[in-house]
């Protein structure tokens, strides 16, 4: 009867004990008096049940198996086989050595899971531009200005935005700032129509090489999957899910500046009187309405 | 009777026999490598079959050449083209090495599909294979998360925006997608962080998890043997009346321990 070695059959309350040390530890970073508190509670719950299994034998030795009355009429030349022993110490040790090696493993992994993972989404830093004095923006004439949104971060975070001054409604300043991230798939749309490059302006603003070049578009166009758009950045044709994204906007001190991103579905009437249907910034590909947009419910923290 | 003289040919491999020895009598190194390339395989294996061993060596390449170029490779958005151009044009022999690694990316994405496709058309997926049909799905995705993140590193303007439509791909699958593609852009842009971040997934990471999965790959072939092709007569399950003893069953794993010999 060597199986009978096996009992108790191994157990799954260190599992459940490793999934309450993981949920704590993510809970300190994350919400120490929220998750870490369930983080706690399950620990303690399935270390208590862990420690209830593993000591069963010890503490309830003495129930006599049916077997048990029936051994008295064992004929004498059988031998009677020794009885296992009833917490054995290796059992014990084996154990121990799973649970505190999971807890160590836990302690070093989750730390640098959470330095893998959680910058993206904990790290999002704000954003300005200042894209220079009002002058260089005539009224109802687009301009294509280039700017960095992180200039500490130099070159890769330079931008592009399609800039319209439509005059004022009432005594409300109004601009058109579309981006050139195209809704498809992201990639740079361009104007359609002449861009005067001779009338190219490079001004420095804090330090910041901003470009501002004069141009009369159609509307805008996708080089990469033909997406296109109207001057409101209303999709026209082609396989983008929505419009063109826009830039809030503010004035300060007679100059320009650009402030957060935010997703369009559609733009109705045109220039100062649009009537914009606005939403949290999403990824290029994301359907911002709609049943489709069921299926984005949640956007990542992105400024 | 004297012991013969040994001729010139023992005497000259003595000591190697000496060093062989030495070795496996303090690691088994000699034998394991022994059992893992003089297996017992069908005796009708199809040139195919070393599809697999042509990848193998594909990934080796690019696993030599990747080291090689990460010592002359900067990931820094600054520093990542100029460092590239310096390997291409300056660096001794750097075009060439650049190119195997450029080059033999596309082999390798293309002999892991040719090795695919004759592990299908042959059916060695079947039963008692299943398993390492899965991690061959597995390495395939690695193989191509690979390509996707090394795609980046030239930090051109074609990987630049290939890259942009690549992470924005990942962020049109429902529901995570978009986390996805910010922990993939390190941030809510492309930046600095999503070079060094892909940088380090192409060098480490992935070749990582890929070099795992190969070990374990190969201890399954090695453990379940190698298929017959399917126009073999020897098929699962028959024994050739007329077939000499001790030839293994062919599509079971061989039987070791010298009877063969």
């Amino acid at each position: 009867m060597a199986d009978d070695r096996h009992n108790p059959s191994p157990s799954i309350w260190p599992l459940g004990f490793a999934v309450g040390v993981v949920v704590l530890l993510v809970g300190l970073v994350v919400s120490p008096w929220f998750l870490g508190v369930i983080g706690l509670a399950i620990a303690v719950a399935f270390g208590a049940l862990w420690a209830r299994e593993a000591t069963r034998e010890v503490r309830a030795p003495a129930v006599p198996e049916p077997e048990a009355a029936a051994e008295p009429e064992r004929p004498s030349h059988v031998p009677v086989e020794p009885e296992p022993e009833r917490y054995p110490r290796n059992k014990f040790l084996e154990s121990w050595t799973i649970g505190v090696g999971a807890a160590i493993g836990g302690m070093v992994a989750l730390p640098a899971l959470g330095f893998m993972v959680l910058p993206a989404f904990t790290d999002v830093k704000p954003y300005h531009a200042d894209l220079g004095p009002l002058e260089n923006f005539p009224e109802g004439k687009f301009v294509i200005a280039t700017f960095m949104l992180y200039p500490e971060q130099g070159e890769v975070s330079r931008r592009t935005a399609f800039v319209r001054n439509n005059g004022f409604k009432g005594s409300e300043p109004s601009f058109t700032i579309v981006s050139n991230s195209c809704a498809h798939l992201g990639c740079p749309v361009q104007a359609n129509g002449p861009v005067f490059d001779d009338q190219k302006k490079t001004i420095q603003q804090n330090g910041v090489e901003v470009t501002l070049i004069p141009t009369q578009p159609a509307g805008f166009g996708c080089p990469c999957h033909g997406g296109q758009y109207d001057t409101e950045g209303n999709r026209t044709a082609g396989p983008p899910v929505r419009g063109l994204d826009r830039y809030e906007f503010s004035i300060v001190h007679g100059n320009l500046w650009l402030g957060r991103i935010f997703s369009v579905s559609t733009v109705s009437g045109t220039g100062a009187d649009a009537q914009i249907q606005k939403y949290k910034q999403a990824f290029p590909g994301n359907h911002v309405d709609g049943p489709s947009g069921w299926l984005y419910p949640l956007q990542p923290p992105r400024y | 009777m004297a012991e013969r003289k040994p001729t010139r040919t023992q005497q000259a491999a003595a000591p190697v026999h000496y060093t062989l020895d030495w070795l496996e009598e303090r690691s088994g190194l000699v034998g394991g490598v022994k059992y893992f390339l003089f297996r017992n395989v069908p005796h009708d294996t199809n040139w195919m079959q070393t599809l697999g061993s042509a990848t193998l060596t594909a990934f080796l390449v690019q696993a030599v050449t990747g080291v090689i170029l990460a010592m002359y490779y900067k990931p820094s958005p600054n520093e990542a083209y100029a460092s590239i151009r310096h390997i291409t044009n300056d660096v001794t022999l750097g075009w060439l090495v650049r190119g195997m690694h450029r080059w033999g990316a596309s082999v390798f994405i293309i002999l892991m599909f040719l090795h695919m496709a004759r592990v299908f058309l042959f059916g060695a997926y079947k039963y008692p294979r299943e398993l390492n049909w899965v991690i061959g799905v597995i390495l395939l995705t690695m193989g191509l998360a690979e390509g996707f993140t090394g795609y980046l590193l030239p930090w051109d303007n074609t990987a630049y925006w290939a890259t942009t439509v690549g992470i924005n791909i990942n962020a049109t699958a429902p529901f995570l997608g978009p986390w996805i593609a910010q922990f993939l852009q390190g941030g809510n842009f492309i930046g600095p962080d999503t070079l060094a971040r892909f940088y380090s997934l192409h060098m480490l990471v992935v070749p990582g998890a890929i070099m795992g999965l190969i070990g374990l790959h190969l201890y399954l072939v090695i453990r379940l043997g190698v298929t017959s092709p399917p126009w073999s007569k020897d098929a699962a399950g028959t024994q050739e009346p007329d077939a000499p003893a001790g030839r293994s069953g062919l599509t079971r794993p061989a039987a070791r321990g010298g009877e063969a010999e």
